[in-house]
């Protein structure tokens, strides 16, 4: 565990720089991420998935299979590696605030 | 995360060549890339294991309790009486070094310490020195050495690189169980505060939750329930599984990488189609909704506590036995370790398969059936409409899982159900040595599987994937078949690093594939939205070998 800091705030992470706590999350967060991922800019479809992510781990607890982020997005797993490059749990699970997966994955 | 080499830079450091110094005066190199990061405090707590404290590798101090000594040493005391295999093994190795090529991961690494006998050496030196009179006369003359700080940092770096496969022990003389030397160490590490944060972490989520991946109740409902509408989609087949039900005839229990990751949400697939194919009369569990048991990995007592669930939701909702899915480790606990663990299950009875009336006598004891001997069943009495032509695009070669193959002897059932579900000629096999009981492992498993330590992994993976190149190559073989889930998890990124050509398939995907319904719509495409051969893009390629 670390703590990272960033435009005044400050952010607790993991080994891997996954937020500890949802809570923290703000667009400080994914400023900060968006860096360190190489993306440009942000545009609506990078939200949709931020939005999505964060929806449906409200709601279940987990990160949603990235077959139904892609279903519910409309986003081809491809084009979900186009808008975040480090792949849809490195990328946006991280940028979405959520806790990385464990287990058989 | 360290950079991971790519093969072209790793191969060429790979050398077989000793250090020139003894073994006992060479310290570890903790690289990042090749150790796994220790667990997080949170983890610990959750499931109140000893000593929860931050640590990092690279830190001199490991924030080991005071009297961390006494510890261990008594843990070992304790284990040697309780376990006389333990002694047995530190007793009787002869050094005669059968097995010192064997492993995986002194092949990958050329590290001496990865030879299971000098692996074995670091725990047995601390044994000689403290419960052995030579050892406690003669000290390092005699091949005991002092339990120190540096020991025990040895011990979690190579403790933590084994994965428990067992591959050495089929070729030791004596029948020494690396595995289960290398779980007893483990414990008595875990005894210190001393435990990896992936394992740890699945640990404690499947603890806390019910699944290594963290997934509460609704979460696995609603991708089992995504995966059923998947499935209708694409074969227009209903498939309807029941959660929780009571006075269901059977419990179907599958690892949770199966309805969570790619590929293995392809094979729960499968099976759903299955049991729809043969209207079994079965029930999935919310509460006991994960067959592996990375609580095996840390501990026995853990693995007994994450193992609790599945009996007592069998006989919660009185199902008559249990079938389970394709994992790995979670069969060797289940075939070796369950009935002891809980007694009697005089509760379930003797599984019988409901459509062919076989009785799976090799069940007896635990109740529980693997999905590979269930299936071939049915194959073997036709009760399986299958159209191998669908698996057409497919030519696979099948990856023997550790657990499941040397320890239970599931070597001749999947193959005959790969010979049932894929036109003849598209199966081929890996050279003999690394197939069957002789098996290479997947070099991830057993709870290492962190990204973290993704060098280490590729090392150890390299001879599994040194004969899949061989195959692909010389047959051209595209899929990589398997029947465990960690296999699932672990193989598609070794395979994308050795041999980037071949995929990962779980073998009751090639079954869902190639089942037919007579109610279904037509199949132009296999689970995964591929086209098959003769349809869209292989279209052209099916006319083209026609001429």
């Amino acid at each position: 565990m670390a703590n990272v800091e960033f435009k005044g705030k400050t952010f607790t992470v993991d080994e891997d720089g996954f937020l500890e706590n949802l809570d923290q999350w703000n667009t400080e967060w994914v400023e900060y991420v968006k860096d360190s991922e190489g993306i440009a800019e942000l545009n609506d479809e990078h939200w949709k998935v931020i939005n999505m992510l964060q929806d449906y781990y409200k709601k279940n607890g987990i990160a949603p299979m990235v077959r139904i982020l892609s279903k519910v997005t409309g986003f081809k797993l491809k084009h979900i590696y186009e808008l975040f490059p480090s792949g849809p749990g490195k990328g946006a699970c991280k940028m979405a605030g959520l806790a990385k997966p464990t287990g058989c994955v | 995360m360290a950079k991971v080499p790519t093969p072209a830079e790793l191969l060429p450091g790979l050398s077989y060549e000793p250090p020139e110094k003894g073994w006992m005066d060479v310290k570890p190199d903790f690289r990042p890339g090749t150790y796994c990061n220790p667990a997080s405090p949170k983890w610990m707590e959750w499931i109140n294991y000893p000593y929860p404290a931050a640590r990092s590798v690279p830190d001199d101090e490991w924030a080991l309790p005071q009297d961390w000594k006494e510890i261990v040493l008594q843990g070992m005391d304790d284990r040697l009486k309780r376990f006389r295999s333990l002694k047995l093994f530190f007793d009787i190795c002869v050094r005669c070094g059968a097995c010192a090529d064997k492993c995986h991961f002194f092949l990958g690494t050329g590290d001496p310490k990865n030879m299971p006998v000098l692996r074995a050496e670091l725990l047995r030196s601390v044994y000689r020195r403290y419960f052995k009179t030579i050892g406690r006369v003669l000290s390092e003359i005699a091949g005991a050495r002092d339990l120190t700080e540096d020991v025990i940092k040895e011990w979690f770096f190579y403790l933590y690189q084994c994965t428990i496969c067992r591959r050495c022990s089929l070729f030791c003389p004596y029948g020494i169980d690396m595995a289960e030397m290398t779980l007893l160490g483990r414990e008595l590490l875990a005894s210190v505060g001393l435990n990896i944060d992936w394992a740890m972490a699945s640990v404690a989520q499947c603890y806390d939750k019910g699944s290594h991946i963290g997934a509460p109740p609704q979460a696995f409902k609603d991708m089992v329930d995504f995966l059923a509408e998947e499935n209708e989609r694409v074969t227009g087949i209903t498939t309807t599984p029941s959660y929780n039900r009571k006075g269901a005839e059977v419990l179907f229990v599958m690892p949770s990488g199966d309805y969570f990751a790619d590929p293995g949400t392809f094979t729960m697939m499968g099976y759903l189609l299955l049991f729809e194919h043969i209207g079994l009369d079965y029930t999935l569990s919310t509460y006991a909704a994960e067959g592996g048991n990375f609580g095996w990995f840390i501990s026995h007592e853990m693995g007994k506590r994450l193992n609790a669930k599945i009996y007592a939701e069998a006989k919660r909702l009185g199902v008559k036995w249990i079938l389970g899915g394709e994992c790995g480790h979670m069969w060797r606990v289940c075939n070796q370790y369950m009935s002891t663990w809980w007694g009697p299950v005089d509760f379930l009875e003797k599984p019988v398969s409901p459509i062919t009336g076989t009785r799976f006598e090799n069940a007896t004891v635990h109740k529980m059936v693997h999905i590979s001997e269930f299936t071939a069943d049915l194959i073997h009495h036709g009760k399986l409409n299958l159209d191998p032509q669908r698996n057409a695009h497919i030519k696979l070669t099948f990856h023997d899982s550790c657990n499941t193959a040397r320890g239970m002897g599931i070597l001749e059932e999947p193959r005959y159900i790969i010979n049932n579900v894929l036109p003849e000629g598209n199966f081929v096999e890996m050279p003999p040595n690394t197939i069957r009981e002789k098996a290479f492992c997947c070099g991830s498993s057993s709870g290492i599987n962190a990204n973290e330590n993704m060098e280490l992994r590729m090392q150890g993976g390299f001879p599994r994937a040194n004969a899949v190149r061989f195959v692909h190559e010389k047959y051209g073989v595209n899929h990589l078949g398997c029947i465990c889930a960690l296999d699932r998890a672990t193989l598609p990124t070794l395979l994308e690093y050795w041999v980037p050509e071949v995929g990962i398939t779980g073998i009751s995907e090639l079954v869902g594939n190639a089942l037919i319904f007579p109610d279904e719509i037509e199949r132009t495409t296999d689970l995964r939205d591929r086209d098959l051969v003769g349809f869209g893009e292989l279209a052209e390629e099916a006319g083209e070998e026609e001429e």
